[in-house]
């Protein structure tokens, strides 16, 4: 079997990022091909240079059945028989199974008209050969995600597709849905479909993968047949790098003093025992740096969104052990909780103000006790921080739409210190930013907690949870699965909690 | 606070001098108040009888109703709202003061209970959009036709006349100097919003509901709280607005400030307002209600067939805010 599309050598660039590194990949028709990698790893990236999301650099090389090609766009992609289902799935909820199916190239009668009774006939053959048993003119917004997800591949199908790429398919499936998928993809297969399987549940991988390619910061470690790899091989492979090139010495700074008491915390749900993160236990100490890691979607920011009032939960908070009732942010930052969010653009800034503005914007009375607001010290403030953090800004008068990622992080990071707060939560604070911000954010981190301020670090990056930590709790399926001790943390073990 | 004492690195003066010129080089304001100026200079030529003080004060006076509104609408728009219903709480506003003289209620009694309606009617919007929800655009179109419904229920579409003291005809009618009083009024509510809106914590809060109300209320922000005040206060001016244009006319007609809503959000997006909020000014507001203004006069004094004013504001509007984004896309906000 010779492979149907081969990439050589692909490499990507983002400013000050470097997310490929001349990746190798071949996928055959016929086979499910595994994409193993931590997050970050770059197969997100690899598999939209695939789908002509994004242009690879130059200098690598795309072919299929062995004739090179520049993939364009999407719809490109879909020519050359590459289709994806992305985890996010994207239809017209109010549209039909066959309106979503033929979205953009209806069948017209007399050029103008919708031809409807065809798009019925063909989406039911399709339907058809999925073994799906559905009318084509129900609803889309009436079916569950697991249909959804079978109308998406449905789709694929229509197209012609030769490979199917699926980013996380199983990600937010229940069990049986889950299993009929595994059963469709292994009729795709027979059918001489070729897939491509991108997820972090190890076990699925060895259930249905005939191979299995292993990316490891943007490069790809090895591909390999799936009787040739176990499971321990699998994890060393994806986390295994060195350390202590990357961070400094980690001393810790956390005291007996308990600050945060988080009993039973559960998202609001009818059926308590059905919310998607519940039971979630823990305390947090002064001067202590609280890891949190999981995989994408396991709910770690859900945890902290209910904790600063974002979303309503059952359970109990105490802070310094007094419970408390949070039920809007205003509530939770008068507690002393500061909460840097993993958006930073969505949620943490107001683009087109200053950045004197966005960092006054957390202690505003503190600049104005009355009614009007003293400028001068607002602006001496700011330029105190500017000046402590490095923030690199022509004035405080610029707006942070004109900074870089780093730059505006660390306002963010400055709006919640100015505050003085007890617990500092900050929700992936390094992505998206070059290294050299990351150190400078990591040793603001390590800082605070020095200053007795309790730091509550959420990263899909197991290397920053490891280096940055005093204490790490795992969250999968929206639950505590397991909680290290710093001295007892290691990648391996922290990716088995993570993902068995 | 900490920090607070601490030497911080301040300007020197000629640096700070020159930041600020720059600064108000690169208001959004200019561009229109640039548009003011070349259509002021174009009538004056053509017509030297505009630049009269007469001819000024009259012109001032008759934008001046739109003016004090756009300046409760702009806030509005700023919090990434709208509010359709100022023409009619305009009008109701007036109804409800000239109710009250009809029945023999005193001046101050009368000036309050159309106020207190203004008052009311913000109330409503902003409950309906911060509790219940409801978009600003469903939201105050629904109390422009109940407030505009009011006013033909209780009037049965004849204006009401009532007797008034002669002091009261002076809000609408007199001159402090010789500029009159309306004038006054915008003027000082110009200043007055204009300082609240730029140095207190009230106009921050403002601008960040509007520049991004999730990472406002994430910061601490009671942001539901700022926007049923500013839908207050638009209510507010809206009413104080009527009370002006009953003094004015001593008669409260049932269609008074009919279609209003539609000039004075104009005044506000010519002066800069983003409809999406986050952006504009109190004092592009009022040069926006201007620069309309002026354009009518211009049209009437040059002999202009009066038929084609709205045209020509209308190609006014649309030029003026077109060069607005294409300069601050240009500038690469």
């Amino acid at each position: 079997m010779t492979a149907f599309l081969e990439m050589r050598d692909v490499s990507k660039t983002f400013p000050g990022v470097r997310a490929l590194n001349k990746v190798d990949l071949e996928v055959r028709l016929g086979e499910v091909h595994a994409l193993a990698g931590e997050n970050g790893a770059g197969k997100s990236t690899l598999m939209k240079i695939m789908t002509g999301v994004y242009k690879a650099d130059p200098g690598g090389s795309i072919l299929i059945n062995g004739c090179p090609v520049e993939i364009t766009d999407a719809v490109h992609a879909r020519a050359l028989g590459i289709s994806i289902i992305y985890q996010e799935l994207s239809m017209v909820e109010n549209l039909t199974v066959a309106d979503n199916i033929f979205l953009g190239r209806e069948p017209l009668r007399a050029g103008v008209f919708l031809d409807k009774q065809r798009m019925n006939r063909e989406a039911k053959a399709v339907l058809a050969m999925l073994h799906m048993d559905m009318a084509p003119t129900t609803p889309v917004a009436q079916l569950s995600i697991g249909q959804k997800q079978m109308i998406e591949i449905a789709k694929a199908i229509s197209y012609h597709s030769k490979i199917i790429i699926m980013d996380e398919p199983t990600a937010s499936l229940s069990h049986h849905e889950a299993v009929t998928l595994i059963g469709l993809i292994r009729k795709l297969r027979q059918q001489g479909i070729g897939i491509v399987y991108i997820t972090h549940r190890l076990d699925e991988i060895f259930e249905i993968a005939d191979r299995v390619s292993i990316l490891r910061d943007g490069s790809t470690v090895d591909s390999l047949p799936i009787a040739a790899v176990t499971r321990d091989i699998l994890v060393r492979k994806m986390v295994d790098r060195e350390l202590s090139q990357l961070y400094g010495q980690h001393i810790c700074h956390a005291t007996p003093d308990v600050l945060l008491e988080v009993k039973a915390l559960t998202l609001h749900h009818p059926k308590p025992h059905q919310a998607r993160v519940r039971d979630i236990d823990f305390t947090l100490h002064r001067g202590e740096v609280l890891g949190f890691f999981g995989l994408i979607g396991a709910g770690r920011t859900e945890i902290m969104e209910m904790i600063f009032g974002m979303r309503a939960s059952s359970g109990s908070i105490a802070v310094e052990g007094h419970a408390v009732a949070i039920h809007d942010p205003a509530d939770a930052i008068a507690q002393g909780i500061g909460f840097v969010t993993e958006d930073r653009k969505g949620q943490g800034l107001v683009l087109n103000m200053s950045v004197r503005e966005n960092f006054s914007l957390t202690h505003l009375e503190a600049y104005s006790p009355q009614f009007f607001v003293n400028r001068p010290r607002e602006t001496a403030r700011c330029n105190d921080f500017v000046a402590s953090l490095g923030i690199k800004t022509p004035s405080t008068e610029q707006p942070v739409i004109n900074l870089s990622g780093g730059n505006q992080q660390k306002i963010v990071i400055a709006k919640w210190v100015a505050r003085s707060p007890k617990i500092l939560i900050v929700d992936e604070p390094t992505r998206g930013i070059d290294i050299g911000a990351k150190a400078e954010v990591h040793a603001l981190l390590a800082r605070l907690a020095r200053d007795g301020i309790g730091v509550i670090v959420i990263s899909s990056d197991l290397p920053e949870v490891l280096a940055v930590s005093d204490r790490v709790i795992v969250i999968k399926d929206g639950r505590i699965s397991q909680t290290f001790a710093r001295e007892h943390a290691s990648q391996q073990s922290i990716m088995e909690a993570a993902t068995a | 606070m900490t920090a607070r004492d601490a030497q911080a690195p301040l300007p020197s003066r000629p640096a700070a001098a020159s930041r600020r010129w720059t600064a108000l080089l690169q208001l959004r304001e200019l561009n229109v108040l640039t548009a003011l100026l070349v259509v002021i200079a174009l009538i004056s030529f053509s017509t030297p009888y505009f630049l009269t003080t007469d001819n000024l004060m009259g012109v001032f006076r008759s934008f001046s109703l739109i003016a004090i509104m756009s300046i409760g609408m702009v806030m509005v728009i700023i919090t990434g709202g709208i509010d359709l219903s100022v023409g009619s709480v305009m009008g109701l506003s007036s109804l409800v003061t000239a109710l009250g003289f009809d029945s023999g209620l005193s001046m101050p009694v009368c000036i309050l209970a159309g106020l207190a309606t203004g008052l009311l009617f913000g109330l409503f919007n902003g409950v309906l959009i911060t509790v219940i929800r409801l978009p600003p655009f469903i939201a105050t179109l629904g109390s422009l036709s109940i407030g505009r419904g009011l006013m033909y229920i209780i009037t049965h579409g004849v204006p009401l006349t009532p007797d008034t003291p002669d002091i009261f005809a002076e809000i609408g009618q007199g001159y402090v100097g010789l500029v009159p009083v309306p004038v006054v009024i915008m003027l000082a509510m110009t200043i007055i919003f204009s300082v609240l809106m730029r140095q207190t914590r009230f106009g921050r809060y403002v601008y960040a509901t509007g520049g991004n109300e999730q990472a406002a209320r994430l910061s601490g922000v009671k942001t539901g709280r700022v926007k049923l005040q500013v839908y207050m206060l638009s209510g507010v001016i809206a009413a104080l607005a009527g009370i002006v244009s009953f003094s004015r006319y001593l008669s409260a007609e049932p269609a008074s400030g009919f279609g209003a809503e539609l000039d004075v959000i104009a005044a506000a997006a010519i002066g800069g307002a983003s409809l999406a909020g986050g952006v504009g000014s109190v004092e592009g507001a009022i040069i926006g209600a201007a620069l309309a203004g002026i354009i009518a006069n211009g049209v009437v004094l040059m002999n202009i067939n009066t038929y084609a004013q709205q045209a020509i504001t209308g190609a006014v509007i649309l030029i003026a805010v077109s060069l607005d984004v294409w300069r601050s896309r240009r500038r690469g906000a």
